[in-house]
């Protein structure tokens, strides 16, 4: 695993943000992102999604501002901790979701997942934006912005390659 | 002992401890025992308990952070018990109320009647694990998991007590959620 320039200047970006609590559970787009924040923060290895996310909605309790790294199949896992906790206490959590499966050839696993992710986060009005390397500061722009006037969970849907490799 | 019974004598030795409540019966009963800020009610999902507590407890780790989670929780949840060991937060107390039912769908069985849960913990690597078969030591457990340093584990055996007895939590999550923030 390397931190790769992209990588690192997203978690930098993430830093001058405030956010400053990271959690999740791996996915190979996010390889170098997830090394970047190991390498630097505390990075929270958590057994599931829903998991990742109950610690993250602690910390946001505790005053803290936190990050869910995680693949799009963790989307599904996570999926009763957004509607049952989150959207109803109104605890925002930035999550940066690989999407594996979504637009692209892939294991047959992802496929289906791959094409309804972003209906998935219509469906329950949370807030994204697929990003491109130019638009990422302004998406995550987007999303900080979206959390702070609606205070729920927001999402970065991360295409393969967003951080090199 | 009752479940409600075995909530209450927790309830008051409570002074500032920050709560989080597994969702059903265990949250109206606490709620109906000892109403208080430091009170969250996690009235939707299941199993979350000990994740949204530790994230909680490493935010804050001068404050004690106590879990009042179920059986049917702590099952569906099973792999957070290692996360919990794995980071042992000195500040976390983690009580299970074991009726071996699934209480507010019908008194469905869950299968802690065959499981030892407070083993798994204590693999898990929580510090201390402690088991109150009956009434008679629960007070005795209550002060080692109070005290020491944790990530602790109590699981307590009860009887099933009738949450229906008791009213809904009657604030709103977002009450509930800047009630308990301000709290902190």
């Amino acid at each position: 695993m390397t931190c790769t320039t992209l990588s690192h200047d997203f978690w930098k970006q993430l830093k001058q943000k405030g956010f400053n609590f990271f959690t999740g559970v791996p996915c190979s787009f996010l390889e170098d992102l997830i090394a970047c924040v190991s390498e630097h923060e505390k990075y929270l290895p958590a057994v599931r999604e829903d998991a990742a996310m109950g610690v993250a909605v602690g910390a946001w309790l505790g005053g803290r501002k936190p990050v869910l790294l995680m693949q799009n199949s963790g989307l599904g896992v996570s999926y009763n901790a957004l509607t049952s906790l989150n959207l109803i206490y109104k605890i925002p959590v930035l999550m940066v979701i690989s999407l594996r499966g979504y637009q692209i050839p892939d294991a047959p696993e992802h496929l289906i997942m791959g094409a309804i992710t972003p209906q998935l986060l219509d469906i329950v009005q949370i807030p994204y934006r697929i990003p491109s390397r130019e638009s990422l500061e302004e998406d995550l722009e987007f999303c900080i912005t979206q959390m702070e006037k609606q205070q729920i969970p927001t999402a970065l849907l991360m295409r393969k390659g967003i951080f090199g490799g | 002992m009752k479940r409600i019974e075995a909530i209450q004598k927790v309830s008051n030795l409570l002074k500032d401890e920050l709560v989080i409540h597994a969702n059903g019966h265990i949250c109206r009963e606490s709620y109906f025992a000892k109403d208080r800020p430091e009170n969250f009610y996690m009235i939707g999902s299941m199993g979350l308990p000990p994740a949204i507590a530790l994230g909680v407890a490493l935010s804050h780790p001068e404050r004690k952070v106590v879990v009042y989670d179920g059986d049917g929780s702590v099952l569906m949840g099973l792999g957070t018990l290692t996360m919990v060991g794995s980071l042992k937060p000195k500040n976390l107390i983690h009580i299970v109320f074991d009726n071996e039912t699934y209480g507010s769908t019908g008194e469905q069985p869950t299968l802690s009647k065959y499981v030892p849960l407070e083993k798994i913990a204590l693999d898990s690597g929580y510090r201390i694990c402690e088991k109150v078969d009956r009434n008679e030591n629960l007070d005795e457990k209550l002060k080692i998991v109070f005290t020491e340093e944790g990530p602790s584990f109590l699981l307590i055996k009860v009887e099933s007590s009738d949450g229906e007895a008791c009213p809904r939590v009657k604030l709103s999550p977002v009450e509930i959620r800047d009630r308990f923030q301000s709290s902190i």
